[in-house]
């Protein structure tokens, strides 16, 4: 079996919440997955925003994902974007169960057998007193 | 009928600075200056003969140190839409001779890291290790996923690219091929499906061009060439969501496919059609860029771009020639910018006929692009070389 995809270690860039995104970190520090729900429209909105991506609407609220979902798309990284990062990884656009689409890094999975359509679940993996990241890894 | 927009507007100038991996002694302001003078050199006109500047960060001191004041100038990204700026600043008559420019060197010095340009600090997708490459190929997995396309295709394009490269002498990458596209996939992986050599390089240059009115553009030396469409589509900034080929609002349009709606725009400006265009001056970031863009812009069927591009048809004395000074991959690759406006000057050079390397033999319609989907836009602009 080949490696393990595994998280990255603290000293990599981390993310600077702002107003309206704090609520989704605030989250990952307990192991939600939470994203945005729009109270006119019902459409979903992420990543987070200050308004809705169907009616533009400004009300919206947050409700808390299953963190279940596919792999949408994914590429293996050998590369490290800057020397903070340890290769390989593998970046993955994740479609929730939900209907919404997040970015984040594949983990507990070899790196050769990645691919598109396979049912992955969230994992948190905290870097920071401020900061947790939501990984993905296996459902099963 | 209407006049077309760009009727009275014509591409007078060009010029590339020198292009190297690293330009020892200059910064990006001196090489930018440098493209200015050749292009000043390439029309016969001086500084007093400008009236407006596009030229990015460096317009207000170019406006400045040629004393172009007071000129009109833009606040447009350096690349086809700058150009499509200036030219409708001259439709309107805000001014008559327009000078675009851009540059790049000393910006890329941390080497253990990819570009600069290239890494995104949004905060969700900063800590995911994500830059220009990984965010491209998520496009084009998918379109694998989707449609069966190859690494050997896109390994097809890159070859192609860096050979017209390998042959043109003023080419970064001058002389580094011949290349197949098994030693494409021979090259390190960087960011599965793309290896080393389906990416873009990185290097430092500059490059300017000159716009003015039809009627200025009689006296001048050059063949004038003219803007015959153009456009633009967007999807959202670049590198800071997750770049998903099937990102769409309510009109069911997809970032997958963008540059498809600015092609149209464009062709229908222009009243030509995809047999009109002689040669493609694509924006090659990564090779799977190619055979989206022949599938965007309609000159085949969604899901055939990558059998579409085999067989010679985007080489040299091919049906749809692609980016034949090299591209990013192999002639130069600035930064954020220069390099996009270099699809456009090589599309020039093609219609004056003017090409040392792979010119197209009586080249009349040239298309030029920039950006990519991975990036959630793509810019298109039609170049001929008759008036419209």
């Amino acid at each position: 079996m080949s490696e393990l995809l595994q998280p990255q270690s603290p000293g990599i860039p981390l993310p600077v919440p702002t107003v309206f995104s704090q609520p989704y970190w605030d989250g990952c520090k307990v192991g939600e997955l939470r994203y945005q729900r729009c109270g006119d429209c019902g459409a979903i909105t992420m990543d987070p925003a200050p308004a809705c991506s169907a009616c533009f609407s400004a009300n919206l609220h947050w409700e808390v994902s299953a963190g279940q979902g596919e792999v949408y798309s994914w590429t293996t990284v050998w590369r490290p974007q800057t020397p903070a990062f340890t290769v390989p990884y593998a970046a993955v656009i994740v479609a929730l169960d939900e209907g919404f689409w997040l970015l984040s890094n594949l983990i507990n999975y070899p790196v050769d057998a990645v691919c598109v359509g396979m049912r992955v679940k969230a994992a948190f993996v905290e870097l920071s007193d401020e900061i947790t990241l939501p990984y993905f890894e296996p459902a099963s | 009928m209407a006049k077309h927009p760009f009727h009275d507007v014509a591409i007078v100038g060009i010029a590339n600075s020198e292009q190297a991996r690293v330009l020892e002694g200059h910064d990006s302001t001196t090489i930018t200056f440098q493209a200015v003078h050749r292009v000043l050199a390439d029309t016969g006109l001086g500084p007093s003969d400008i009236d407006g500047v596009a030229a990015g960060q460096f317009s207000g001191p170019l406006t400045y140190y040629m004393r172009s004041g007071p000129s009109w100038r833009s606040h447009m990204a350096p690349s086809i839409p700058i150009i499509l700026d200036a030219a409708s600043a001259i439709a309107a008559g805000q001014c008559h001779t327009v000078l675009v420019a851009h540059g790049s060197a000393g910006v890329y010095t941390e080497r253990a890291s990819t570009a600069p340009w290239t890494r995104p600090a949004n905060e969700f997708v900063v800590a995911y290790g994500m830059f220009t490459a990984a965010e491209f190929a998520l496009i084009a997995r998918r379109h694998m996923h989707m449609h069966g396309t190859t690494p050997e295709q896109l390994a097809t394009v890159a070859a192609t690219i860096r050979n017209n490269g390998h042959v043109h002498p003023d080419a970064v990458y001058h002389g580094r091929g011949p290349f197949t596209p098994d030693d494409i996939l021979a090259s390190r992986m960087v960011a599965d499906p793309f290896h080393l050599l389906d990416c873009a390089m990185t290097s430092e240059g500059a490059c300017a061009l000159i716009l003015t009115t039809r009627e200025r553009a009689q006296d001048l030396p050059n063949t004038p060439v003219y803007i015959l469409g153009g456009a633009c589509d967007s999807f959202g900034p670049s590198y800071q969501h997750p770049p998903a080929w099937d990102l769409a609002g309510p009109s069911g349009r997809n970032n997958g496919y963008t540059g498809r709606w600015a092609a149209q725009k464009s062709f229908a400006m222009a009243e030509l059609g995809h047999g009109d265009v002689d040669v493609c001056e694509f924006y090659d970031p990564f090779s799977f860029e190619i055979i989206r863009q022949f599938e965007a812009y309609g000159f085949c069927e969604e899901g055939e771009g990558g059998d579409f591009i085999m067989g010679g048809r985007i080489g040299p004395g091919g049906q749809f020639p692609v980016t034949t000074d090299g591209g990013t991959m192999s002639f130069s690759h600035g930064g954020a910018a220069v390099q996009q406006l270099q699809r456009v000057i090589r599309g020039v050079e093609q219609l004056r006929g003017a090409c040392v390397t792979s010119q197209v033999p009586d080249a009349q319609v040239a298309m030029c692009s920039n950006g990519g989907a991975g990036a959630l836009f793509t810019d298109v602009m039609l170049l001929g070389t008759q008036t419209p």
